[in-house]
């Protein structure tokens, strides 16, 4: 009895952080309808921060307290900053790049903090005077622990009080409800945008300063706060404060629970609680559903045709320029032009189902790295030969994406790109936990080709003949009657649904069938590289085909091969010359999203409108 | 005559890429209360939100008084003494009636504050005793007055009433024509939409017609609804 008090408490302690992160993120969606990726950057930012205000002036008490609160102001200042500067550009734009310009910032934040405070884990002191524990029935609770509980109840009080007797929170209510109104009222939603972030950023910065003395400071603390992040908001309901609080309470106690009952299993549970909920209740647990109308695309894009003309003369030269490249570069180009085929096909899965269903995904990774991880550890447990083994992925990829596409497809927009990031880092967790059977962070190592194909030449022309009539294959079910039907499901799901078709099991089958495509990228990528390892599932793999096909122009079926061919190209050259290759990434992320939304493509167009 | 309150010239309005005036021209007298007539989909909603800003206008111009408000924001142009209030109500469901007011609470053009919090609970009673109520559990009714006196909380000149009268009982619609006759005898200017001629011929002294996104007559609301020619082609009876 009295250890299950003790393990509540220690679960509490950790909702209290989780829950300043999730409210934060969960206040600034529900007024600028903004999913913040660097969400988790600021809460790393402020964890970095407190760690130097406290080596500085943090020896007691009240000078470490005030180095924590020191550190949350300036992340809320530099969140007025990312707020003026960049997030003001990006309200109208569509979701998928809202996030992605987000995630610019995440990359750029990681590569500038590992400039200012290097790469290795910062440890920071205990706090003075609450460094000791108190007995609980028996048990040694920490200090901090009640304290960061406090803290918590502190925030939720605080927060009660400004939503409902100031006008600032008033009025953050009611743009959570009706932004249109609210300015046909007369507010400025401009102070109001930037306050909810600031806000928002304080209240992150802060999770992160009151982690210092619990654990260890480092690079990674961004993308993993964000997904538990994610998942809380998912779980309690967007924009909901109650909701954030609740649902990081739930977590919490389930991973406080699950790691002493039965350790491997905490990530099934979460992956259970976040399904379960989903299903009940899909806008979460106080959350409101969303308006319907906001699924309609307000212009639809112009209907596709099937290649002609100069589009047909594209993808034959495409094709020419592909069989006979290795006769004429040397061995290393040819590796290159072997990442390039499959990261072509991988693009144009992920192509398939942002343009062709509309359904964003942020977790197109886990079916490629699911793809791979199946190649492998069928050479690996069971000694397969490489056809056989190839065959493996997109099964693999395909049964991933049956199983998480169920979930997906049921929600739309944010929300699914929330899940799907959720389901692969899960994945990416997955793998990387499960030691014993894909050799955690060591990965699996020697999946090389068979004898016939191990010539570098001779696998190219299989990596290139396999994809390229995979890529085919996908062109052609755009130009299907499912493809027209999914079209349609994209740019109107409720006339879709009115006159008869089952948007969700057309979507699902999409889900599905990028899936295996993305495995048969992911098999080949295996044997290409000789080794599989979990980063092929994490967010940043997920991330760089958003780029690709971003990067090549979403309203075109060349995009993404473009965006392959000339995002590998950048990566290849650029990490030979320098190690800041994220900040640039992010950098270009960022650009591509504000001045370039359609891509190389777009630009042809853009400048024949400038110069006519 | 004076110049009009609000004035739209040549307004052509689009949703997306569907174009829905073609060409508005309206001049809304001050101190006087306006009623643009039409049906269902005539675009008398769109009018309204081209006046506002709620609306992409790709061509013509909105004067409030003198002032060109073409383009602005519709939280600027709400702060040149134009008040609105839309067809659906939309009212704040998870606000309180109070905390609805709170949100319109505003100081008006001329430094004026004409209404408050009491004085809209006078000018309807019924909202007085349900301050703390969520305003997503009001009847339609009472939710038709709170918005206008949401509305009303920003000291406007001229206020927008989107078919006030749409979907209320009888009752409920006699008190609003009531309330729109004190307003304008507060010296308010009012521009209404209605397809509702009767209820119009109650509260304004001027009607226009608008069909297809075009105003086809302006003047006197008792020329226009004794034209049996408008009335029966363009007009529910």
């Amino acid at each position: 009895m009295s250890f299950i008090v003790v393990q509540a408490i220690t679960g509490l302690a950790s909702a209290a952080s989780l829950f300043l992160i999730a409210v934060g993120l969960s206040i600034v969606f529900g007024v600028t309808r903004v999913v913040n990726f660097a969400h988790g950057s600021l809460y790393m930012l402020g964890a970095y921060l407190a760690f130097s205000f406290v080596a500085a002036f943090g020896d007691s008490f009240f000078g470490y307290l005030a180095a924590m609160l020191l550190a949350a102001i300036v992340v809320g200042g530099v969140g007025a900053v990312m707020e003026t500067s960049l997030l003001r550009r990006i309200y109208r734009a569509p979701e998928l790049f809202q996030l992605l310009a987000t995630f610019g910032v995440v990359l750029v934040i990681q590569d500038l903090t590992r400039l200012i405070w290097g790469a290795d884990d910062r440890f920071a002191p205990r706090m003075p005077g609450l460094d000791g524990s108190i007995n609980i029935l028996g048990h040694a609770v920490p200090q901090y622990d009640l304290f960061l509980i406090s803290v918590a109840f502190v925030v939720l009080g605080g927060l009660w009080l400004l939503f409902r007797h100031t006008r600032f929170g008033v009025l953050v209510r009611a743009a959570t409800e009706d932004r249109e109104m609210v300015a046909a009222l007369g507010v400025d939603q401009r102070w109001l945008f930037t306050g909810a972030f600031i806000l928002g950023a304080t209240l992150a910065g802060l999770g992160g300063a009151l982690q210092i003395p619990r654990q260890a400071v480092g690079l990674s603390m961004d993308l993993n706060i964000i997904v538990d992040a994610f998942v809380v908001v998912v779980v309690g309901g967007m924009g909901s404060i109650i909701g954030a609080f609740v649902a990081a309470v739930l977590i919490s106690e389930l991973l406080a629970f699950g790691v002493v009952i039965f350790p491997q299993i905490t990530l099934v549970l979460i992956f259970l609680v976040m399904a379960v909920t989903l299903v009940l209740k899909p806008s979460g647990l106080f959350g409101r559903p969303e308006f319907t109308t906001a699924e309609d695309r307000r212009n639809p894009d112009p209907p596709l045709r099937a290649g002609q003309g100069l589009s047909r003369i594209f993808w034959w030269s495409l094709l020419v320029i592909g069989l006979a490249a290795p006769l004429a570069v040397g061995d290393f180009a040819v590796i290159v032009l072997t990442e390039i085929a499959i990261l072509a096909l991988f693009a144009a899965s992920l192509h398939f189902l942002l343009w062709g269903g509309g359904l964003i995904t942020f977790g197109h990774a886990a079916y490629f790295g699911l793809g791979a991880y199946g190649s492998g550890l069928a050479v690996f447990h069971l000694s397969m030969g490489m056809a056989p083994a190839l065959l493996m992925a997109p099964l693999a990829g395909a049964a991933g994406a049956l199983l998480f596409g169920w979930f997906c497809v049921r929600l739309s927009g944010i929300y699914m790109a929330m899940l799907t990031l959720a389901f692969a880092q899960i994945a990416w967790s997955a793998t990387f936990q499960w030691v014993n059977f894909t050799g955690g962070d060591n990965g699996i190592l020697g999946i090389w080709p068979s004898a016939w194909a191990s010539d570098p030449v001779v696998f190219y022309y299989l990596a290139f003949g396999v994809c390229a009539a995979v890529i085919w294959g996908l062109r052609h079910a755009i130009f299907s009657p499912f493809g027209y039907t999914l079209r349609a499901t994209r740019d109107s799901s409720l006339r879709s649904a009115a006159i008869g078709v089952d948007v969700t099991r057309h979507r699902w089958l999409a889900f599905t069938l990028a899936g295996a495509a993305a495995g048969v990228a992911g098999g080949f990528f295996a044997f290409a590289k000789g080794s599989v390892f979990p980063d092929v599932l994490f967010v940043s793999t997920s991330v760089d085909g958003l780029v690709m096909v971003l990067l090549g122009g979403m309203q075109s079926l060349a995009g993404p091969i473009l965006g392959a061919i000339v995002f590998t190209e950048i990566e290849t050259e650029l990490t030979r010359l320098t190690d800041l290759w994220q900040l640039f990434l992010g950098l270009l992320i960022i650009g591509l999203v504000v001045v370039l939304p359609h891509g190389l493509a777009g630009l042809s167009a853009l400048i024949r409108r400038r110069s006519s | 005559m004076i110049a009009p309150a609000l004035r739209l010239t040549g307004i052509e309005a689009f949703y997306g890429t569907a174009q829905a005036l073609f060409g508005v021209d309206l001049e809304v007298p001050a101190g006087a209360v306006t009623v643009l007539l039409g049906r269902n989909g005539a675009g008398k909603s769109t009018t309204l939100k081209a006046a506002m800003g709620l609306v992409d206008v790709r061509a013509g111009r909105v004067f409030v008084g003198t002032r060109d408000v073409t383009g602005a924001p519709a939280y600027k142009v709400a702060r040149t003494g134009l008040g609105y209030v839309p067809e659906t109500r939309r009212v704040f469901g998870g606000l309180s009636v109070e905390e609805n007011l709170v949100v319109g609470e505003r100081v008006g053009v001329a430094g004026t504050v004409a209404w408050t919090r009491e004085r809209l609970f006078d000018l309807f009673p019924p909202l007085a005793g349900m301050r703390e109520r969520l305003a997503g559990q009001l009847s339609g009714g009472e939710q038709q007055m709170l918005t206008i006196a949401r509305t009303l909380m920003g000291n406007p000149q001229i206020i927008l009433l989107d078919e006030p009268s749409e979907g209320l009982a009888p009752v409920i619609v006699q008190q609003i024509a009531a309330t729109i006759r004190t307003l304008a005898a507060e010296g308010l200017t009012v521009l209404l939409s209605e397809q509702n001629v009767r209820f119009a011929m109650h509260v304004a002294s001027r009607a226009a017609v608008i069909e297809r996104g075009r105003i086809l007559v302006e003047g006197p609301i008792a020329d226009i609804a004794a034209d049996e020619g408008v009335r029966e082609a363009y007009l529910t009876p």
